[in-house]
Protein backbone atom coordinates (compact mmCIF):
# COMPACT_ATOMS: atom_id res chain seq x y z
CA UNK A 1 0.00 0.00 0.00
CA UNK A 2 1.41 3.31 -0.91
CA UNK A 3 2.59 5.61 1.78
CA UNK A 4 -0.03 8.26 0.69
CA UNK A 5 -3.00 5.89 0.75
CA UNK A 6 -1.63 5.10 4.55
CA UNK A 7 -1.67 8.55 5.68
CA UNK A 8 -5.04 8.92 4.38
CA UNK A 9 -6.39 6.09 6.16
CA UNK A 10 -4.74 6.78 9.47
CA UNK A 11 -5.94 10.33 9.16
CA UNK A 12 -9.44 9.35 8.94
CA UNK A 13 -9.21 7.41 12.04
CA UNK A 14 -7.21 9.64 14.54
CA UNK A 15 -10.40 12.16 13.31
CA UNK A 16 -13.13 9.78 13.86
CA UNK A 17 -11.50 8.84 17.08
CA UNK A 18 -11.05 12.64 18.24
CA UNK A 19 -14.84 13.56 16.76
CA UNK A 20 -16.02 10.95 19.22
CA UNK A 21 -14.18 12.37 22.48
CA UNK A 22 -15.44 15.79 21.28
CA UNK A 23 -19.36 13.69 21.06
CA UNK A 24 -17.95 12.45 24.69
CA UNK A 25 -17.07 15.84 25.80
CA UNK A 26 -20.28 17.88 24.19
CA UNK A 27 -23.25 15.89 23.96
CA UNK A 28 -22.62 13.18 26.66
CA UNK A 29 -20.62 15.15 29.01
CA UNK A 30 -21.23 18.84 29.95
CA UNK A 31 -18.67 20.27 29.36
CA UNK A 32 -20.89 23.38 27.50
CA UNK A 33 -22.67 24.23 30.22
CA UNK A 34 -21.63 23.66 33.60
CA UNK A 35 -18.00 25.12 33.96
CA UNK A 36 -18.24 28.11 34.42
CA UNK A 37 -15.55 30.32 33.91
CA UNK A 38 -14.94 32.59 36.67
CA UNK A 39 -16.52 31.77 40.51
CA UNK A 40 -16.30 32.88 43.55
CA UNK A 41 -16.71 31.16 46.99
CA UNK A 42 -19.57 31.98 49.02
CA UNK A 43 -19.71 29.41 52.39
CA UNK A 44 -22.77 28.62 54.89
CA UNK A 45 -23.09 26.45 57.96
CA UNK A 46 -25.53 24.10 58.26
CA UNK A 47 -26.71 22.08 61.39
CA UNK A 48 -27.52 19.12 59.17
CA UNK A 49 -26.52 18.69 55.25
CA UNK A 50 -28.17 15.32 54.87
CA UNK A 51 -26.88 13.35 52.14
CA UNK A 52 -25.29 16.64 50.64
CA UNK A 53 -22.13 15.48 48.42
CA UNK A 54 -19.17 17.95 46.90
CA UNK A 55 -20.12 18.89 43.57
CA UNK A 56 -23.85 19.16 43.96
CA UNK A 57 -25.58 21.43 42.04
CA UNK A 58 -26.59 25.19 43.61
CA UNK A 59 -29.69 26.55 42.42
CA UNK A 60 -31.64 29.33 42.28
CA UNK A 61 -35.15 29.70 40.74
CA UNK A 62 -33.99 25.89 39.19
CA UNK A 63 -31.10 26.84 37.25
CA UNK A 64 -27.79 25.65 38.23
CA UNK A 65 -25.43 28.66 39.45
CA UNK A 66 -22.64 27.07 41.38
CA UNK A 67 -21.09 23.82 42.68
CA UNK A 68 -20.61 22.91 46.18
CA UNK A 69 -16.78 23.05 46.43
CA UNK A 70 -15.99 21.95 49.74
CA UNK A 71 -17.77 20.62 53.34
CA UNK A 72 -16.11 20.01 56.70
CA UNK A 73 -17.34 20.13 59.65
CA UNK A 74 -16.74 22.58 62.21
CA UNK A 75 -15.24 20.93 65.42
CA UNK A 76 -16.09 24.55 67.82
CA UNK A 77 -19.72 25.04 66.46
CA UNK A 78 -20.35 21.72 65.73
CA UNK A 79 -21.80 22.49 62.77
CA UNK A 80 -21.24 21.40 59.01
CA UNK A 81 -19.40 23.86 56.55
CA UNK A 82 -20.38 24.02 52.91
CA UNK A 83 -18.15 26.11 50.51
CA UNK A 84 -19.79 26.85 47.02
CA UNK A 85 -18.31 27.95 44.10
CA UNK A 86 -20.65 30.68 43.12
CA UNK A 87 -20.67 31.87 38.89
CA UNK A 88 -19.19 34.99 38.37
CA UNK A 89 -21.45 36.15 36.75
CA UNK A 90 -24.50 36.20 39.16
CA UNK A 91 -24.28 38.11 42.13
CA UNK A 92 -26.89 37.60 45.33
CA UNK A 93 -28.08 39.52 48.19
CA UNK A 94 -27.20 39.46 51.66
CA UNK A 95 -29.91 38.38 53.27
CA UNK A 96 -30.20 35.59 50.75
CA UNK A 97 -31.45 32.01 52.21
CA UNK A 98 -29.58 29.03 51.46
CA UNK A 99 -31.65 25.65 52.01
CA UNK A 100 -30.73 22.56 51.59
CA UNK A 101 -32.95 20.49 48.90
CA UNK A 102 -33.89 17.02 47.32
CA UNK A 103 -34.70 16.36 43.83
CA UNK A 104 -37.65 14.22 43.75
CA UNK A 105 -38.55 12.51 46.33
CA UNK A 106 -35.55 9.97 46.48
CA UNK A 107 -33.26 12.01 44.53
CA UNK A 108 -29.96 13.45 44.79
CA UNK A 109 -29.61 16.68 47.47
CA UNK A 110 -28.70 20.17 46.21
CA UNK A 111 -28.45 23.48 47.76
CA UNK A 112 -31.34 26.02 46.75
CA UNK A 113 -31.13 29.91 47.41
CA UNK A 114 -33.93 32.28 47.82
CA UNK A 115 -32.37 35.59 47.15
CA UNK A 116 -33.70 38.19 49.22
CA UNK A 117 -34.52 41.87 49.15
CA UNK A 118 -31.12 43.22 50.81
CA UNK A 119 -29.50 46.09 48.44
CA UNK A 120 -25.74 44.92 49.71
CA UNK A 121 -24.74 41.83 47.88
CA UNK A 122 -22.57 39.11 48.80
CA UNK A 123 -19.02 39.29 48.56
CA UNK A 124 -16.18 36.55 47.86
CA UNK A 125 -15.94 34.40 50.79
CA UNK A 126 -18.91 35.98 52.79
CA UNK A 127 -21.28 33.62 55.06
CA UNK A 128 -24.49 33.37 54.15
CA UNK A 129 -26.10 33.84 57.46
CA UNK A 130 -29.87 32.18 57.26
CA UNK A 131 -29.96 28.36 56.24
CA UNK A 132 -32.27 25.45 56.91
CA UNK A 133 -30.90 21.99 57.68
CA UNK A 134 -31.61 18.70 55.19
CA UNK A 135 -34.81 17.19 55.99
CA UNK A 136 -34.27 13.69 58.13
CA UNK A 137 -36.80 11.47 57.03
CA UNK A 138 -36.79 9.22 60.33
CA UNK A 139 -36.76 12.77 62.43
CA UNK A 140 -40.32 13.72 60.03
CA UNK A 141 -41.35 10.03 60.80
CA UNK A 142 -40.78 10.04 64.38
CA UNK A 143 -42.25 13.58 64.78
CA UNK A 144 -45.41 12.12 63.05
CA UNK A 145 -45.99 8.86 65.02
CA UNK A 146 -45.66 11.65 68.01
CA UNK A 147 -48.48 13.48 67.22
CA UNK A 148 -50.55 10.94 66.30
CA UNK A 149 -49.69 9.11 69.76
CA UNK A 150 -50.28 11.83 71.59
CA UNK A 151 -53.63 12.65 69.34
CA UNK A 152 -54.61 9.03 70.27
CA UNK A 153 -54.43 10.03 73.88
CA UNK A 154 -56.18 12.96 73.58
CA UNK A 155 -59.41 11.68 71.81
CA UNK A 156 -59.87 9.05 74.81
CA UNK B 1 16.43 -44.60 55.53
CA UNK B 2 16.60 -44.93 51.48
CA UNK B 3 12.66 -43.87 51.38
CA UNK B 4 14.06 -41.15 53.81
CA UNK B 5 16.09 -39.65 51.52
CA UNK B 6 14.39 -39.99 48.80
CA UNK B 7 11.49 -38.03 50.28
CA UNK B 8 13.59 -35.41 51.32
CA UNK B 9 15.39 -35.14 47.45
CA UNK B 10 11.81 -34.71 45.68
CA UNK B 11 11.19 -31.98 48.39
CA UNK B 12 14.55 -30.14 47.56
CA UNK B 13 13.82 -30.71 43.76
CA UNK B 14 10.13 -29.11 44.53
CA UNK B 15 11.41 -25.98 46.14
CA UNK B 16 13.89 -25.77 43.92
CA UNK B 17 11.97 -25.65 41.10
CA UNK B 18 9.67 -22.77 43.13
CA UNK B 19 12.55 -20.88 43.68
CA UNK B 20 13.71 -21.16 39.82
CA UNK B 21 10.32 -20.05 39.00
CA UNK B 22 10.42 -16.90 41.02
CA UNK B 23 13.94 -15.69 40.15
CA UNK B 24 12.73 -16.33 36.45
CA UNK B 25 9.68 -14.22 37.03
CA UNK B 26 11.69 -11.39 38.51
CA UNK B 27 14.12 -11.87 35.74
CA UNK B 28 11.53 -11.36 33.12
CA UNK B 29 10.25 -8.29 34.69
CA UNK B 30 13.29 -6.85 35.38
CA UNK B 31 14.38 -7.40 31.55
CA UNK B 32 10.92 -5.71 30.95
CA UNK B 33 11.59 -2.75 32.71
CA UNK B 34 14.53 -2.65 30.82
CA UNK B 35 12.96 -3.03 27.99
CA UNK B 36 10.33 -0.41 28.63
CA UNK B 37 12.89 2.17 28.90
CA UNK B 38 15.05 0.90 25.97
CA UNK B 39 11.66 1.79 24.02
CA UNK B 40 11.67 5.03 25.62
CA UNK B 41 15.12 5.92 24.79
CA UNK B 42 14.71 4.35 21.26
CA UNK B 43 11.84 6.79 20.53
CA UNK B 44 13.44 9.98 19.34
CA UNK B 45 15.60 7.77 16.58
CA UNK B 46 12.20 6.34 15.51
CA UNK B 47 9.83 9.81 15.74
CA UNK B 48 12.53 10.98 13.34
CA UNK B 49 11.38 8.14 10.78
CA UNK B 50 7.26 9.00 11.40
CA UNK B 51 5.47 6.63 8.31
CA UNK B 52 6.62 3.86 10.45
CA UNK B 53 4.44 4.68 13.21
CA UNK B 54 2.00 5.57 11.48
CA UNK B 55 1.82 2.47 9.47
CA UNK B 56 1.65 1.03 12.64
CA UNK B 57 -1.22 2.79 13.74
CA UNK B 58 -3.24 2.02 10.59
CA UNK B 59 -2.41 -2.02 10.73
CA UNK B 60 -2.98 -1.47 15.05
CA UNK B 61 -6.21 1.04 15.13
CA UNK B 62 -7.79 1.58 11.50
CA UNK B 63 -7.52 -2.23 10.95
CA UNK B 64 -9.36 -2.56 14.57
CA UNK B 65 -12.31 -0.24 14.33
CA UNK B 66 -14.95 -2.66 12.63
CA UNK B 67 -14.71 -4.82 15.61
CA UNK B 68 -14.58 -2.09 18.00
CA UNK B 69 -17.56 -0.31 16.28
CA UNK B 70 -19.74 -3.21 15.97
CA UNK B 71 -19.33 -4.31 19.49
CA UNK B 72 -19.59 -0.71 20.78
CA UNK B 73 -23.24 -0.71 19.55
CA UNK B 74 -24.09 -4.29 20.39
CA UNK B 75 -23.20 -3.41 23.65
CA UNK B 76 -24.73 0.17 23.75
CA UNK B 77 -28.13 -2.01 22.25
CA UNK B 78 -27.64 -4.31 24.99
CA UNK B 79 -27.21 -1.79 28.04
CA UNK B 80 -30.42 -0.05 26.50
CA UNK B 81 -32.49 -3.08 26.67
CA UNK B 82 -31.36 -4.41 29.96
CA UNK B 83 -31.35 -0.79 31.06
CA UNK B 84 -35.02 0.18 30.87
CA UNK B 85 -36.49 -3.04 31.60
CA UNK B 86 -35.10 -2.40 35.38
CA UNK B 87 -35.51 1.43 35.32
CA UNK B 88 -38.42 1.02 34.18
CA UNK B 89 -39.88 -1.12 36.61
CA UNK B 90 -38.97 1.85 39.50
CA UNK B 91 -40.95 4.04 36.90
CA UNK B 92 -37.30 6.19 36.06
CA UNK B 93 -37.09 5.02 32.60
CA UNK B 94 -35.96 8.38 31.83
CA UNK B 95 -32.71 8.09 33.59
CA UNK B 96 -31.94 5.41 30.85
CA UNK B 97 -29.77 7.65 28.99
CA UNK B 98 -27.63 8.31 32.46
CA UNK B 99 -27.01 4.45 32.92
CA UNK B 100 -26.03 3.84 29.04
CA UNK B 101 -23.66 6.87 28.77
CA UNK B 102 -21.97 6.45 32.90
CA UNK B 103 -21.25 2.44 31.84
CA UNK B 104 -20.00 2.93 28.68
CA UNK B 105 -17.77 6.18 29.52
CA UNK B 106 -16.37 5.11 33.03
CA UNK B 107 -16.19 1.16 32.49
CA UNK B 108 -17.27 -0.31 29.79
CA UNK B 109 -15.80 1.85 26.81
CA UNK B 110 -12.01 1.42 28.11
CA UNK B 111 -12.09 -1.64 29.60
CA UNK B 112 -13.60 -3.82 26.77
CA UNK B 113 -12.48 -1.58 23.28
CA UNK B 114 -8.76 -2.71 25.85
CA UNK B 115 -9.66 -6.49 25.85
CA UNK B 116 -10.57 -6.25 22.21
CA UNK B 117 -7.44 -4.55 21.48
CA UNK B 118 -5.50 -6.94 23.02
CA UNK B 119 -7.07 -9.81 21.21
CA UNK B 120 -6.72 -8.16 18.04
CA UNK B 121 -4.22 -5.69 17.61
CA UNK B 122 -1.49 -6.97 20.45
CA UNK B 123 -1.73 -10.97 19.38
CA UNK B 124 -0.80 -9.54 15.82
CA UNK B 125 1.83 -7.64 17.31
CA UNK B 126 3.68 -10.22 19.30
CA UNK B 127 2.82 -12.92 16.29
CA UNK B 128 4.63 -10.35 13.68
CA UNK B 129 8.02 -9.38 16.10
CA UNK B 130 7.95 -13.21 17.34
CA UNK B 131 8.20 -14.41 14.02
CA UNK B 132 10.49 -11.54 13.14
CA UNK B 133 13.12 -12.93 16.30
CA UNK B 134 12.52 -16.87 15.25
CA UNK B 135 13.81 -15.99 11.60
CA UNK B 136 16.82 -14.08 12.81
CA UNK B 137 15.39 -11.08 11.39
CA UNK B 138 15.98 -8.70 14.60
CA UNK B 139 19.72 -10.05 14.58
CA UNK B 140 20.24 -9.71 11.23
CA UNK B 141 19.49 -5.55 11.78
CA UNK B 142 21.58 -5.55 14.41
CA UNK B 143 24.71 -6.77 12.21
CA UNK B 144 23.41 -3.55 10.07
CA UNK B 145 23.80 -1.57 12.86
CA UNK B 146 20.02 -0.52 12.84
CA UNK B 147 18.81 -0.62 16.48
CA UNK B 148 15.73 -3.45 16.13
CA UNK B 149 14.13 -1.50 19.42
CA UNK B 150 13.89 1.62 17.58
CA UNK B 151 13.11 0.54 14.17
CA UNK B 152 10.49 -2.64 14.71
CA UNK B 153 9.69 -2.02 18.42
CA UNK B 154 9.14 1.16 19.46
CA UNK B 155 6.78 2.06 16.55
CA UNK B 156 4.75 -0.77 17.05
CA UNK B 157 4.43 0.57 20.88
CA UNK B 158 3.55 4.03 20.45
CA UNK B 159 1.30 3.25 17.12
CA UNK B 160 -0.70 0.85 20.21
CA UNK B 161 -0.62 3.43 22.75
CA UNK B 162 -2.15 6.72 20.28
CA UNK B 163 -4.56 4.27 19.05
CA UNK B 164 -5.87 2.62 22.40
CA UNK B 165 -7.79 6.15 23.90
CA UNK B 166 -9.55 6.84 20.21
CA UNK B 167 -10.55 3.14 19.92
CA UNK B 168 -12.06 3.67 23.53
CA UNK B 169 -13.54 6.76 23.02
CA UNK B 170 -15.40 5.78 19.94
CA UNK B 171 -16.82 2.26 21.25
CA UNK B 172 -17.89 4.83 24.05
CA UNK B 173 -19.72 6.77 21.51
CA UNK B 174 -20.81 4.43 19.18
CA UNK B 175 -22.28 2.91 22.59
CA UNK B 176 -24.28 5.64 23.52
CA UNK B 177 -26.01 5.80 20.20
CA UNK B 178 -26.44 1.97 20.35
CA UNK B 179 -28.50 2.31 23.74
CA UNK B 180 -29.76 5.88 22.61
CA UNK B 181 -31.40 3.36 19.28
CA UNK B 182 -32.84 0.96 21.34
CA UNK B 183 -33.73 3.58 23.77
CA UNK B 184 -35.13 6.72 22.09
CA UNK B 185 -36.14 4.80 18.33
CA UNK B 186 -37.56 1.58 19.21
CA UNK B 187 -38.80 0.88 23.02
CA UNK B 188 -40.09 5.17 23.06
CA UNK B 189 -38.28 6.56 25.87
CA UNK B 190 -38.53 10.52 25.46
CA UNK B 191 -35.76 12.04 23.44
CA UNK B 192 -35.02 15.05 25.81
CA UNK B 193 -35.19 13.28 28.60
CA UNK B 194 -32.47 10.81 27.43
CA UNK B 195 -30.09 13.52 26.36
CA UNK B 196 -30.65 16.14 29.36
CA UNK B 197 -30.60 13.78 31.87
CA UNK B 198 -27.30 12.69 30.56
CA UNK B 199 -25.79 16.24 30.43
CA UNK B 200 -26.68 16.97 33.84
CA UNK B 201 -24.80 13.70 35.85
CA UNK B 202 -22.07 12.74 33.16
CA UNK B 203 -19.29 15.07 34.43
CA UNK B 204 -16.39 15.85 31.71
CA UNK B 205 -13.45 16.11 34.27
CA UNK B 206 -14.78 13.70 36.36
CA UNK B 207 -16.65 11.03 33.75
CA UNK B 208 -14.97 11.12 30.62
CA UNK B 209 -11.74 12.53 31.39
CA UNK B 210 -11.49 9.53 33.22
CA UNK B 211 -12.09 7.51 30.75
CA UNK B 212 -9.77 8.65 28.62
CA UNK B 213 -6.95 8.09 31.13
CA UNK B 214 -7.49 4.65 31.93
CA UNK B 215 -7.71 4.00 28.18
CA UNK B 216 -4.86 5.65 27.90
CA UNK B 217 -3.29 3.83 30.54
CA UNK B 218 -4.40 0.41 29.39
CA UNK B 219 -2.58 1.24 26.21
CA UNK B 220 0.67 1.18 27.30
CA UNK B 221 0.27 -1.57 28.92
CA UNK B 222 -1.40 -3.79 26.44
CA UNK B 223 1.53 -2.32 23.52
CA UNK B 224 4.20 -2.76 26.56
CA UNK B 225 2.98 -6.84 26.61
CA UNK B 226 2.50 -7.05 23.30
CA UNK B 227 6.00 -6.03 22.11
CA UNK B 228 7.52 -7.24 25.23
CA UNK B 229 6.38 -10.75 24.83
CA UNK B 230 7.15 -10.87 20.53
CA UNK B 231 10.71 -9.91 21.45
CA UNK B 232 11.09 -12.19 24.62
CA UNK B 233 9.91 -15.12 22.59
CA UNK B 234 11.66 -18.26 21.89
CA UNK B 235 12.68 -18.06 18.35
CA UNK B 236 10.40 -21.50 17.78
CA UNK B 237 7.20 -21.79 16.01
CA UNK B 238 6.00 -23.27 19.85
CA UNK B 239 7.40 -20.48 21.36
CA UNK B 240 6.19 -18.16 19.60
CA UNK B 241 2.32 -19.50 19.35
CA UNK B 242 2.98 -19.57 23.37
CA UNK B 243 4.10 -15.66 23.42
CA UNK B 244 0.74 -15.05 21.32
CA UNK B 245 -1.37 -16.80 24.34
CA UNK B 246 0.38 -15.07 27.15
CA UNK B 247 -0.07 -12.17 25.71
CA UNK B 248 -3.95 -12.44 25.45
CA UNK B 249 -3.81 -13.51 28.81
CA UNK B 250 -1.20 -11.63 30.94
CA UNK B 251 -2.90 -8.29 28.41
CA UNK B 252 -6.61 -9.40 29.72
CA UNK B 253 -4.98 -9.91 33.41
CA UNK B 254 -2.88 -6.45 33.59
CA UNK B 255 -6.35 -4.42 32.25
CA UNK B 256 -8.86 -5.70 34.75
CA UNK B 257 -6.11 -5.24 37.77
CA UNK B 258 -5.38 -1.52 36.61
CA UNK B 259 -9.05 -1.27 35.71
CA UNK B 260 -9.68 -1.77 39.98
CA UNK B 261 -6.68 0.30 40.74
CA UNK B 262 -7.23 2.82 38.60
CA UNK B 263 -11.09 3.02 39.85
CA UNK B 264 -10.45 3.04 43.02
CA UNK B 265 -7.89 6.30 42.83
CA UNK B 266 -10.93 8.21 40.55
CA UNK B 267 -13.89 7.52 41.93
CA UNK B 268 -13.57 7.64 45.36
CA UNK B 269 -16.60 9.83 46.34
CA UNK B 270 -15.47 12.43 48.51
Amino acid sequence: MSRKLLDLWVGVFVVLGMAAMLFLALKVGNLSAANFAETYPLRANFVNIGGLKVRAPVKSAGVVVGRVAEIHFDPESYEAVVTLNIDGRYRFPKDTFALILTAGLLGEQYIGLDPGGDEVMLKASDVIAKTQSAVVLEKLISQFMFNKASEGQSDK
Amino acid sequence: MAGDSRATGRIATMLGSIGHRVTDGLIRLGFATRFFLMILLGSGQSFRRLHLTIREIYFAGFQSLLIILVSGLFIGMVLGMQGYETLQRYGSADALGVLVALSLVRELGPVVAALLFASRAGSSITAEIGLMKATEQLTAMDMMAVNPIARVVAPRFWGGVISMPLLAALFSATGILGGYLIGVVFIGVDEGAFWSQMQASVDFRYDVWSGIVKSFVFGIAVSLIAVFEGYDALPTAEGVSSSIKSTVVKSALAILALDFVLTSFMFREA
